[in-house]
C-alpha cells in the first residue's frame, strides 16, 4: 500500500482525509484505487483520454512522476504518492 | 584596581607604549570585551576573548605561556582582572593596557571600526553583524537591497515585518486593496485603527515605526502587462504572495525576462507552499505549473479559510530566503518546492526541475512579446483574482 498525500482542494471529496491508503504497482494503478474509493477526484486528477490533467502534479516520494516513467513509474509498499495542484492564496 | 583584589601584581602600560610593541611584533593581543563591543571597534590583530569565556578559550587564543602578551578592554578595568586571571593559570609576560581601546583612541591610535553604519546602526543591527554569515558587509548588502512585495497581505505582511527589522533598505509593497477588519486575524502588519485605509499606506506606517533605515515605495495598483516591466526594473528581488494566478504567471513571465529572483509562496486553509525561482539557474513557474488549474481546483477564486498563522509561518520563510539571496549565503530554496503542513506540523520538500520546453525560460522559448506575457487564453475571464 502506498499512501497519497491529498491536497486541500480535494480533500471534500475525501471525506476530509489529508492521507489516503491505496494499492497498486505503478502510480497510475494507485490513483486509480483512490478515484475508485473517492469517486468525486476522478475529473480533477484526469482527463477525458485518461491521462493525468497538465494542471494537476504528482510526485513519487519527492520526485516528479513526468520525470520518471509518468502513471507507470513502480510504487513500493511504503512510497508517498503527492497530489500537488497550484495553489495562488496569499494576499487577499 | 589591579593587585590588591586579586593577590596578584600586574603590569600596566599605557597605550602608546603598546603600540610601540605591537608594532615591532610578537606580540599577542587578547581584546576581553563582549562580541558587540569588539564588532563596533577593535585593536587591529586583537583576539576577543570574552571575561566570562576566559577560562575556557584563552589557551586557544594565547598558546604560548611564556609570550609577550597585552590585554585590553574598554577601559582597563577588566583587562587588568583578565590579567590577574591568566598569571593564575601560568601566563608569565601579560600586561593590562591602562586606559582601554577609549584611551587608545584618544590618542589618535587606529581602531579596526564597523565602516559604513552610523553608531545607531550598528547598535540596532550587532544580532546581525556579530553573525559571521552576516557581518558589517552583508549588513551594509541588507541596507542597499530593494526588494518588492506583491500584496501587503496574508504573506506580505509578516514577510514586510521581518524584511523591515532587517534592514532591507528599500521595501516596494503592490496593493490596490483597503484594510478590512477580517484582514486582521492573520495581516499583523495592520491594525483595528487602520481599517479602510489603503494597505500600502497602513503597512508605510508600521514599518517606518519600526525601521527609520526603510525606505517603503508605494505602489497603489493592480500589475498589469502594461506596467510590471517598469516597476520590477528597480527592484534586486521580488517577493510573490499574490492571490491570484493571472498575477502569478504575469510575475513569472516579467521576471524571466528581467532575470529578477521571484521568492513565491500560497497559503490555503493548513497549507503552504514555496520555492525560490531564480531565472535560468532553476525552474520557473511555469516548470512547476505548466497550466493554471481551472476555477474549481483553483479555490483562491472563491471564498476560502485559511489559519492566519499559517500566513506568518510561510511569510517568515520568503523571508528568510529574500535575506539569504541578498546575502549570498546557504541554499534558497532553488529547484525545491517546500510543503508545511500546519495541522500535522509536517514539511516536506518536492524536487522541480528545468523544463527544457518551459514556454518562458525553456532551451528554445521565444522571447514573448509584452502584449503576451501572463496571458492564459479565458483565465483572467474567469478568475480575475
Amino acid at each position: 500500500m502506498a499512501t497519497v498525500r491529498i491536497p486541500p482542494v480535494l480533500r471534500p471529496k475525501t471525506g476530509g482525509a489529508p492521507e489516503v491508503e491505496a494499492g497498486g504497482d505503478n502510480v497510475g494503478e494507485v490513483l486509480r484505487a483512490l478515484t475508485s474509493e473517492h469517486p468525486d477526484t476522478s475529473e480533477q486528477l484526469f482527463g477525458a483520454e485518461g491521462e493525468l490533467n497538465r494542471y494537476v502534479n504528482v510526485y513519487l516520494n519527492d520526485e516528479d512522476v513526468r520525470v520518471l516513467d509518468g502513471l507507470q513509474t513502480a510504487v513500493k509498499d511504503g512510497d508517498t504518492v503527492v497530489i500537488l495542484p497550484a495553489m495562488a492564496g496569499g494576499a487577499s | 584596581m589591579p593587585g590588591t583584589e586579586t593577590q596578584v601584581t600586574i603590569e600596566e602600560i599605557q597605550p602608546f607604549e603598546a603600540s610601540e610593541e605591537i608594532g615591532g611584533g610578537d606580540v599577542v593581543l587578547i581584546d576581553t570585551r563582549e562580541p558587540h563591543e569588539y564588532q563596533e571597534a577593535h585593536l587591529e590583530g586583537g583576539k576577543l576573548v570574552p571575561p566570562g569565556l576566559l577560562g575556557d578559550e584563552i589557551e586557544s587564543a594565547a598558546p604560548d605561556k611564556d609570550a609577550r602578551t597585552i590585554l585590553y578592554c574598554r577601559s582597563g578595568n577588566r583587562s587588568a582582572l583578565a590579567a590577574a586571571q591568566m598569571q593564575r593559570l601560568g601566563y608569565s609576560n601579560v600586561a593590562s593596557m591602562e586606559g582601554g581601546i577609549v584611551a587608545w583612541q584618544e590618542q589618535g591610535l587606529p581602531v579596526v571600526a564597523a565602516q559604513g553604519m552610523t553608531a545607531e546602526q550598528r547598535e540596532r543591527y550587532s544580532r546581525h553583524t556579530l553573525l559571521p554569515e552576516v557581518g558589517v558587509d552583508g549588513q551594509l548588502k541588507l541596507l542597499n537591497a530593494r526588494v518588492l512585495l506583491l500584496g501587503a497581505g496574508g504573506l506580505g505582511a509578516p514577510t514586510a515585518l521581518y524584511l523591515a527589522a532587517a534592514g532591507i533598505g528599500t521595501i516596494g509593497l503592490v496593493d490596490d486593496d483597503v484594510v478590512d477588519a477580517s484582514n486582521l486575524q492573520r495581516q499583523v502588519i495592520h491594525n483595528t485603527e487602520r481599517i479602510g485605509m489603503p494597505k500600502t499606506e497602513s503597512a508605510r506606517l508600521f514599518i517606518e515605526a519600526l525601521n527609520p533605515d526603510v525606505k517603503v515605495v508605494e505602489h497603489r495598483l493592480r500589475l498589469d502587462a502594461s506596467n510590471i516591466l517598469g516597476i520590477l526594473e528597480d527592484y534586486d528581488i521580488v517577493v510573490d504572495g499574490a492571490d491570484n494566478f493571472p498575477t502569478r504567471y504575469l510575475l513569472n513571465d516579467a521576471s524571466v525576462r528581467l532575470r529578477k529572483p521571484v521568492v513565491s509562496a500560497s497559503i490555503l486553509s493548513f497549507d503552504g507552499q514555496i520555492s525560490t525561482f531564480v531565472p535560468f539557474e532553476g525552474p520557473c513557474y511555469r516548470c512547476l505549473y505548466p497550466t493554471p488549474p481551472p476555477p474549481e481546483m483553483a479555490p483562491s477564486c472563491s471564498a476560502n479559510g485559511v489559519l492566519g498563522v499559517m500566513a506568518g509561518t510561510m511569510g517568515t520563510l520568503q523571508a528568510n530566503e529574500v535575506i539569504k539571496l541578498v546575502l549570498g549565503v546557504g541554499d534558497p530554496l532553488v529547484g525545491r518546492l517546500l510543503l508545511y503542513e500546519a495541522l500535522g506540523t509536517r514539511f516536506t520538500e518536492l524536487k522541480v526541475r528545468r523544463d527544457p520546453d518551459c514556454a518562458i525560460c525553456g532551451e528554445h522559448a521565444p522571447e514573448i512579446p509584452e502584449s503576451e506575457m501572463g496571458q492564459f487564453p479565458d483565465y483572467a475571464a474567469f478568475c480575475g483574482g
